[in-house]
């Protein structure tokens, strides 16, 4: 234990995800050294985060006004929501330029065992911007993995019964680029094969 | 550092860092197991799939002093990759797995248990029969494994032989006129004969059950399990009964 402001500072810094006890002491040490110059700046960010930063009224993403830049984008494709679990998700899918329309942010992942069900995430506000009728598609984009499979099973179930006609598709998940075949584990392997394409020729 | 090999179900995942998970499992031979698994949010990673919920692997670890670490992980059934794809399955699964993270003791052999809920998440992932049932006769057989078995036919407090009209979770299951305590419930017969049926694995009569027995059993069954179980079981309000 250190005196008073250092350890309420190393226990606001393990208070943070990722950041075990011995990491917090060596940033809080770390910023202990830094120019007071540089830990201003880190103050203001975190301030300014804070008191600007929203969620976007229509998907949910990080915004500085009402909407996102993403869905304020007359340019955007407005007719295909690619739903993802999280805004840092919409990062990496732009990332690829490979997506022209908007998103639909659910904050997480349906986990029973953390009493996280379907009403605890943005299901709802999903199900609301359908109800137009100008959305032709939606890409579920959720993690690969077993809570992110899961949650794409209920979206696909619910769309399916309420929104007969409108596209829904999953993202593949496939071999990682650059791997060698085989070194790709058994449910990678069996996913990529059940998501084939045909090689046109 | 002592290094040990065991079959074990993968009960439950956290993220650590930036990369790693710390792997909740049941163990066959050293009952309940926590290690830290190395990089697997990275999706090279060979062995994320591997340790999901519900996946039954064989496990290699290195014994740590707060947290054992894994080193190598073969898939021996990769049931939780199957249960994901249907929704009903999915919940049920994670009940049952939340379950077994309750009951299961740490360091102690869970043989009895490993296979039970092994057989269960067989019986989801192959969709054997309907995911309701399988559910409450893991639950049923898993209290009864852990020394709380219920009795469904003759009075839990004194034995006199059944059937009996009134069930009360804290004595223990059917009890008869004379030891019923206030505020018992009075099923219906058939209801007493589907948990029977549960208990025992007679599949047959489960399956013939009426959805109006199929609930109120299911409701008798969850209120037997968190009696028994200190924390409860949170996944079970979850359970998506279609
Ligand atoms: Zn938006
Ligand atoms: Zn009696």
């Amino acid at each position: 234990m250190y005196e008073g402001a250092v350890q309420d500072l190393i226990d606001e810094l393990g208070r943070l995800p990722g950041v075990g006890p011995k990491s917090a002491q060596r940033i809080a040490f770390h910023l202990l050294q830094a120019d007071a110059e540089d830990v201003t700046r880190l103050v203001t960010a975190l301030t300014e985060v804070k008191a600007k930063v929203r969620f976007c009224e229509e998907c949910g993403n990080v915004a500085q006004g009402e909407r996102c830049r993403i869905c304020a984008d007359p340019r955007r494709d407005h007719s295909a929501i690619c739903v993802v679990e999280e805004p840092k998700d919409v990062v990496a899918i732009e990332r690829t330029r490979e997506f022209r329309g908007t998103y639909h942010v659910l904050g997480g992942a349906i986990s029973p065992i953390d009493g996280i069900g379907p009403d605890d995430l943005r299901v709802r506000e999903l199900m609301q911007r359908l109800a137009g009728g100008e959305v032709q598609e939606v890409i579920i984009a959720t993690d690969p993995n077993l809570e992110g499979e899961a949650t794409a099973t209920y979206l696909s179930r619910l769309l399916r019964t309420t929104v007969p006609d409108l596209a829904v598709t999953r993202l593949a998940s496939g071999l990682p680029v650059g791997g060698d075949l085989e070194y790709a584990d058994e449910v990678t392997l069996g996913r990529a094969f059940e998501g084939r394409r045909r090689v046109d020729a | 550092m002592p290094l040990y090999r065991d079959e074990a179900i993968v009960l439950r995942t956290h993220k650590l860092g930036e990369a790693d998970r710390i792997i909740t499992m049941l163990t066959r031979g050293r009952g309940r197991v926590r290690a830290v698994a190395k990089g697997v949010r990275r999706t090279k990673s060979r062995f994320g799939s591997r340790l999901e919920p519900g996946m039954v692997v064989d496990v290699q670890c290195y014994e740590g002093r707060n947290l054992d670490t894994v080193t190598q992980v073969e898939t021996l059934a990769p049931y939780g990759d199957a249960i994901a794809r249907d929704y009903t399955s999915y919940t049920a699964a994670t009940a049952m797995l939340e379950t077994a993270l309750q009951l299961a003791e740490d360091l102690e052999p869970q043989t009895q248990q490993f296979l039970l809920l092994a057989g269960a998440l067989r019986s989801l992932a192959e969709r054997n029969h309907d995911p309701g049932l399988v559910l409450d006769a893991y639950l049923v057989r898993a209290v009864a494994v852990a020394g709380w078995a219920p009795s469904f036919h003759d009075c839990a407090k004194c034995g006199a032989p059944g059937p009996h009209r009134a069930f009360n979770v804290q004595a223990g299951g059917a009890v008869c006129s004379v030891c019923r305590p206030p505020g018992s419930s009075a099923p219906a017969p058939e209801t007493f004969g589907l948990l029977s049926a549960l208990l025992s694995g007679d599949w047959e009569v489960a399956a013939a059950s009426d959805p109006r027995h199929r609930r109120q059993a299911s409701g008798l069954v969850a209120a037997f399990v968190q009696w028994h179980l200190e924390r409860g079981v949170r996944s079970l309000r979850l359970v998506d009964r279609g």
